[in-house]
């Protein structure tokens, strides 16, 4: 198996490591993926209530180095932005930035899908407005 | 692929503490030659280079006579005799040889086969083809300690049972199957017993009339000979086994294996041979000795590690362990040093784990965090140090970095969450 060198430089420096405390009401969590299928991944999201901007990030991930990576970058780059731009990232583009190879699209997937899940649980903790927010899809395709 | 990419392992290196790198401990994949091999080797291929199968001339004798010694020096390995060793290109094909020589031999006596589900590839597949030409055949469940159960085997056999086929030694996780308890269940019944002992020859004293073996399967790369090489014993005496040819030809090795022998490949397997008559007793102590120590300085220092497979019944050079929590590629990722081999097969697009821990029932998430550890003849007491260090640092990290360690710590039970990819 060979790895990008930016895939090697998140899995020996990943960014935002660490939990935020998910009873926090500023704070969403997203769970995603199942330890039988070798990646599980949890994206926590600090938001601003005023301006809905993303002002933290953290993760953990149990699964390969593309998982790592994945989570790693997708931590990277919700910060500073609103969760409505949080959305619009797209699995492709991690796939693009990190050079994926088509076996581990996977993983990209499930980060989209981590940014999704933990957004919705944001949402749904702030007013229950978490309807506009396109569930979580299924983790592997 | 795009340019900036890195293959793993990188160049060889040395550490700080001197040990050269990256470290193999990858030994029942393949092994590396003993010089002593190669030396006796060397002069069959420029100046010893006739055909075995040359009668009449002393080209062709000089190459029967370094065959003949090879023959010789297996046979001692294993307490056969020189007319039960037939040389093949490996293990594979010896174990084909086996399987499909004594089923088409023994089709009219009957046409049920029994093996287990640990077996190597080239066992199980050739069971399935046979399958496919109306044989029967048993896969034997194994038990936790990755060991057939001998109940399970007396009830699988009946009276159109002609052949056994169960591994001395198994390639994944090291434990030995109690061959010499299975050669006596069939020998009561008059079944042919065959093991492919490609991992345990050389390894650990094997004796064919001890342990009650009809065929066996021998290969000389897992046992610091040349690639491309193997043997395969078949009993002629209390009972004969006879077995059909695979391959037609000219009729060497005694009408089983036609084809022209590979002079150099042979000698080079008997040299391995008679270096593990002398040097085995001491090697297997040195080699316990250094999976142990393995153990224990991984084992030591680091919480919920769980050893795959019997320790009792094992390799002497053989460690399989699951770490919880952390996933096996990114591990190997880790320890990219270190020559070893996963149990996890998540860079194939099946995402499978090891059907070998599958059916210990050891669970897909401890089975995609395994990893084999194969000690050899070379390495080192350091080398062992290194990779201990190496693997308690990586897996602290991974463990760090899992929301699986974090939820576990704070008493979640991971079977009772439900994940959103089921």
């Amino acid at each position: 198996m060979s790895y990008s060198d930016k895939v090697l430089d998140h899995y020996s420096n990943p960014r935002n490591v660490g939990s935020l405390d998910k009873s926090s009401q500023d704070v969403g969590t997203g769970l995603v993926g199942a330890p039988e299928c070798g990646d599980v991944m949890k994206l926590q999201i600090k938001v601003n209530p005023q301006t809905s901007v993303i002002e933290d990030a953290k993760f953990k991930t149990f699964g390969c180095g593309s998982a790592i990576a994945s989570s790693s970058l997708a931590t990277e780059w919700v910060k500073g932005k609103t969760v409505e731009e949080a959305l619009q990232i797209k699995n492709t583009e991690i796939v693009k930035e990190l050079s994926l190879p088509p076996v581990k699209i996977h993983c990209s997937v499930l980060a989209e899908d981590a940014i999704r899940a933990a957004i919705h649980d944001w949402k749904k903790k702030n007013n229950g407005v978490a309807q506009n927010v396109p569930a979580t899809t299924e983790a592997r395709q | 692929m795009s340019t900036d990419v890195k293959t793993i392992p990188q160049e060889q290196h040395i550490a700080p503490n001197g040990i050269k790198l990256p470290i193999y401990m990858d030994n029942h994949a393949t092994t590396p030659m003993d010089p002593r091999v190669l030396e006796e080797m060397l002069p069959y291929f420029m100046e010893k280079f006739g055909n075995a199968a040359s009668r009449n001339h002393s080209f062709g004798w000089a190459a029967e006579e370094g065959v003949e010694t090879a023959r010789e020096r297996i046979a001692k390995l294993v307490g056969a005799t020189t007319k039960e060793i037939i040389f093949t290109s490996g293990a594979t094909e010896s174990d084909n040889l086996a399987i499909k020589g004594v089923a088409e031999m023994y089709k009219e006596k009957g046409n049920h086969i029994i093996t287990a589900v640990t077996e190597h590839k080239a066992v199980l597949d050739t069971c399935k083809r046979l399958e496919k030409y109306g044989y029967r055949v048993t896969y034997l469940p194994v038990q936790k300690d990755g060991l057939v159960d001998l109940d399970d085997l007396k009830r699988a056999m009946d009276d159109k049972t002609i052949l056994v086929t169960i591994m001395a030694a198994n390639n994944e996780i090291g434990v030995l199957q109690p061959w010499t308890e299975i050669g006596k269940l069939c020998r009561e019944r008059g079944i042919i017993f065959h093991t492919d002992a490609t991992q345990a020859v050389g390894k650990v004293p094997v004796d064919v009339n001890k342990q009650n073996i009809d065929v066996m399967s021998i290969s000389a790369h897992k046992m610091y000979g040349p690639k491309g090489v193997g043997a395969l014993y078949v009993r002629r005496k209390n009972p004969r086994v006879q077995i059909s040819p695979i391959i037609d030809g000219g009729g060497h090795e005694r009408g089983m294996r036609s084809g022209t022998l590979n002079v150099p490949g042979i000698v080079g397997l008997g040299k391995a041979c008679a270096i593990a008559t002398e040097e085995m007793p001491k090697e297997s102590c040195h080699l316990a000795g250094l999976r142990n120590r393995l153990r224990d300085k991984i084992m030591g220092r680091l919480d919920e590690v769980y050893i795959n497979g019997t320790m009792e019944h094992r390799l002497p050079g053989n460690l399989n362990i699951s770490f919880a929590y952390v996933e096996g590629e990114s591990l190997l990722m880790g320890i990219n040093d270190i020559a070893v081999s996963s149990g996890s097969a998540c860079t194939s697009a099946t995402l499978e784990p090891s059907y070998v821990l599958k059916a210990l029932g050891t669970g897909d998430d401890l089975a995609h965090s395994s990893i084999r550890f194969g000690l050899g003849r070379f390495n080192t007491e350091a080398e062992v140090d290194y990779v201990a260090d190496r693997v308690v640092e990586t897996v602290q990290r991974l463990r760090e970095l899992s929301p699986l360690y974090e939820m576990a710590k704070e008493g979640v039970d991971l079977k009772s969450v439900k994940w959103a990819a089921e």
